[in-house]
C-alpha cells in the first residue's frame, strides 16, 4: 500500500481536547458537523483548508488525554488518512487503528518534514519518503494484529470477519 | 520462565491468559466489566449496531452512566441521553442516570473487585488499579466489541515502580504527590506502561487518597495505576462488597522498566500551571496569582475526604468577593455523607454553590464554564487549553486544601496561610 499526501505539521503532546474540544462532543454524533471545530484553539480554519488525503505529522505523544473517539473520527471526517508521529498516546493509537485511521510511529519525522511537504508512505516497506526534500525514514513496523485490524478497515469489520476477537 | 518475578499487571494478565505472560506479549482476554458514559456510550451504541450480534454478551457486566452532562444542558444532549437509556433498558445492562455521580466513583462504590479486567470508555478508568483491578481506558469501538463478544486484546505492559516513603502531614495530600510525580515523569513518561504505587507511603494512605493517585496515572500516559491489595484495601472491599479478597502484591523480584522513590515528607503543595498537567510548580512559585473561580470535585478529588479537607479549611470563613466557589460531590453517596457530616452546610455558609453529583465543568459542557481571560483553580486532573469550555481561559490544578484556601483569599494560597489566621 502506497499513500501520498500533503503534510500538516503539529508539535509535541497534542491532546484530544486540542483535536476536538470536549464542549462539542456531547450534542451530536454527526462527525461532519463536529469536524468544523477540529484543532479550533490551535488553527481555527483547519477544517476549511485541509484536503482529502492530507497527512498529519506530529511530535511526541500525539493524542494524549481523554479516550474520546471523536478525536480520530473528526480527523477521518476531514479526509485525513494517516498520522505520522514520533510517538502516540496509547488510547488514541488504539482508537485510530480501530477506526481504520493509520497511525505510524517514526523516529525523527518531526525534523525531517515541514508543513506543506509531500510525503510518500510505503506501508509494506516501512518507509516515509519526503518527496519535497528527498529524505527517507523508516517507521516502526506495525505488529501483526494491528496491521490486520487496519487492513480490514478497523476493529468492527475485523471482528465481523473473525466472528469475535481473535489473534 | 520465572513465574515468581511478576509485576501486578503480569500476575493479573497471566491468570487471564491461563499461562505466565510477561511484558510485551499480546493476549486476548475475557473482560470482567465494561463501562461507558454519555461522552462515549452513544458512539459505542452506534458501533454495536454495526456488529452482527443481537444482544450484549452479559448485561450484568456492563454499566452506562450519565455523568458528563447530567442533568442535560440542552435538547440535543437530552436526545443523546435518551438513546443511552433506551439501549440500556433494551439490553438490561446496569444504568445510572443523572444524579448518581461520576462513573469511576460508581465503579468504586459498587462494582470493582481485585484481579478484574475492566475496560472503560474513559481515560481515567485507570483509577481502579487502586483496588487491584487491571482497569484501563479504551475507545467507544473497543467497548462496543467488548459488549458484543466479552473479549479484548491487550499488550502486557511494562511497569514502573513508584515507592513512596514517609507519611503525608495534613493538609498535604496525595494530590500533591501525584502532581509532583507527573512533573517528574512528564506527559508520556509512562506511555503504554502500568504504574505500581508501593511502600510505606501507600500503606499509610486512605483508599480515597489512593484513588486520587491512580486516577492521574494516565496523565503520564499510563495504562493503569496499581496499589497493592493490602489490609486497608481488603477492609474496604469487605465493607463495600461484603466479600473477602486475597492480598495482591508484586513479586519481590519483579522486573520493572524503571523504579522511582519519593519521600512524601519532602513534597510541598504542588500546582499544575496552564496548559499542561506536567507544568508543575511548587506553591511558592505561583502564590498570589489571582483567580475568578475555584472548583472542588471530579473523579480525582470529589470524594468525602476531599470535601472534608476543604470544609475544615473553609469553616468559619467566607469565599472572597468576586470569586465563585463551585463544589461538586463525586456521587450521591458522597453528597449524602457530606450532608450528614455538616460539610455541605459549611460550604454553603462560606458562600459556595453545590453542583449535582457528576463531572460538571471539568469536561467543558456546563455548570461553571469560564469566560475569556478568566482563571480557575480546580481539583480536577486536566488543565488543557479549552478544557473548561473556553480556550481563552487558564486552569491551574491543585489539591482540595489549596483550592479551599485560595477561595478565601481570591488568589493561589498556601493553606497554612489561611489556617494560621484562625
Amino acid at each position: 500500500m502506497i499513500i501520498e499526501g500533503r503534510v500538516w505539521k503539529f508539535g509535541d503532546n497534542i491532546n484530544t481536547d486540542l483535536i476536538i474540544a470536549g464542549k462539542y462532543k456531547y450534542d451530536t454524533l454527526d462527525m461532519k458537523e463536529m469536524a468544523k471545530h477540529t484543532f479550533e484553539a490551535l488553527r481555527p480554519d483547519f477544517y476549511k483548508k485541509v484536503k482529502e488525503g492530507d497527512i498529519i505529522v506530529s511530535g511526541r505523544n500525539f493524542g494524549c488525554g481523554s479516550s474520546r473517539e471523536q478525536a480520530p473520527l473528526v480527523l477521518k471526517a476531514l479526509g485525513i488518512k494517516v498520522i505520522v508521529a514520533e510517538s502516540f498516546a496509547r488510547i488514541f493509537y488504539r482508537n485510530a487503528i480501530n477506526l481504520g485511521l493509520l497511525a505510524l510511529e517514526c523516529n525523527g519525522i518531526s525534523r525531517a518534514v515541514e508543513e506543506g511537504d509531500v510525503v510518500r508512505i510505503k506501508l509494506e516497506e516501512g518507509t516515509v519518503e519526503n518527496i519535497s526534500s528527498g529524505a527517507t525514514l523508516n517507521f516502526k513496523p506495525l505488529p501483526k494484529l494491528i496491521l490486520e485490524i487496519f487492513k480490514e478497515g478497523g476493529l468492527v469489520p475485523y471482528v465481523k470477519k473473525n466472528k469475535g476477537m481473535k489473534i | 520462565m520465572d513465574s515468581a518475578s511478576l509485576t501486578i499487571a503480569e500476575k493479573i494478565l497471566s491468570k487471564k491468559a491461563g499461562r505466565t505472560v510477561k511484558a510485551g506479549e499480546i493476549i486476548v482476554a475475557d473482560i470482567d466489566f465494561i463501562m461507558a458514559h454519555d461522552g462515549t456510550a452513544p458512539l459505542a451504541i452506534e458501533q454495536f449496531s454495526e456488529l452482527d450480534v443481537n444482544n450484549v454478551y452479559d448485561p450484568s457486566k456492563i454499566l452506562f452512566v450519565i455523568d458528563h452532562t447530567g442533568p442535560s444542558p440542552s435538547d440535543r444532549v437530552s436526545n443523546i441521553h435518551k438513546m443511552m437509556r433506551n439501549f440500556a433498558r433494551k439490553n438490561m445492562c446496569h444504568f445510572r442516570d443523572v444524579g448518581y455521580g461520576i462513573c469511576h466513583q460508581i465503579l468504586i462504590e459498587e462494582f470493582v473487585e481485585p484481579e478484574m479486567l475492566i475496560i472503560g470508555a474513559d481515560s481515567h478508568t485507570c483509577t481502579h488499579g487502586a483496588l487491584g483491578a487491571f482497569a484501563t481506558g479504551m475507545g467507544s469501538t473497543e467497548v462496543a466489541v467488548g459488549m458484543a463478544y466479552g473479549q479484548t486484546w491487550l499488550k502486557v505492559p511494562e511497569s514502573i515502580k513508584i515507592e513512596l516513603l514517609g507519611k503525608l502531614n495534613w493538609p498535604l495530600t496525595s494530590k500533591d504527590v501525584i502532581l509532583y510525580l507527573i512533573g517528574e515523569l512528564g506527559p508520556d513518561g509512562a506511555d503504554y506502561m502500568a504504574i505500581e504505587f508501593v511502600g510505606e507511603g501507600i500503606k499509610e494512605m486512605s483508599m480515597e487518597s489512593r484513588f486520587t493517585l491512580t486516577n492521574m496515572a494516565v496523565e503520564a500516559g499510563a495504562k493503569v495505576g496499581f496499589c497493592p491489595v493490602d489490609k486497608k484495601a481488603q477492609f474496604f472491599l469487605q465493607k463495600e462488597r461484603g466479600k473477602n479478597f486475597p492480598e495482591l502484591k508484586p513479586d519481590l523480584k519483579a522486573d520493572y522498566a524503571d523504579e522511582i522513590t519519593v519521600n512524601v515528607n519532602e513534597v510541598d503543595f504542588m500546582i499544575s500551571a496552564p496548559h499542561s498537567v506536567d507544568n508543575v510548580k511548587t506553591i511558592a512559585e505561583v502564590e498570589g496569582i489571582e483567580i475568578d473561580q475555584v472548583f472542588i470535585g471530579t473523579c480525582t478529588n470529589g470524594r468525602f475526604e476531599d470535601l472534608q479537607t476543604a470544609a475544615r479549611i473553609l469553616k468559619g470563613k467566607k469565599v472572597k468577593d468576586n470569586v465563585r466557589l463551585i463544589v461538586q460531590p463525586a456521587s450521591r453517596k458522597v453528597y449524602l455523607r457530606a450532608l450528614k457530616a455538616g460539610i455541605i452546610e459549611t460550604f454553603l455558609t462560606a458562600g459556595a454553590v453545590i453542583n449535582p453529583p457528576g463531572c460538571g465543568p471539568c469536561v467543558g459542557r456546563h455548570l461553571g464554564l469560564l469566560g475569556d481571560g478568566e482563571v480557575c483553580l480546580s481539583t480536577q486532573n486536566r488543565n488543557f487549553k479549552g478544557r473548561m469550555g473556553n480556550p481563552k481561559a487558564e486552569i491551574y490544578l491543585s489539591s482540595p486544601a489549596v483550592a479551599a484556601a485560595s477561595a478565601v483569599t481570591g488568589k493561589i494560597t498556601d493553606p497554612k496561610e489561611v489556617m494560621v489566621k484562625t
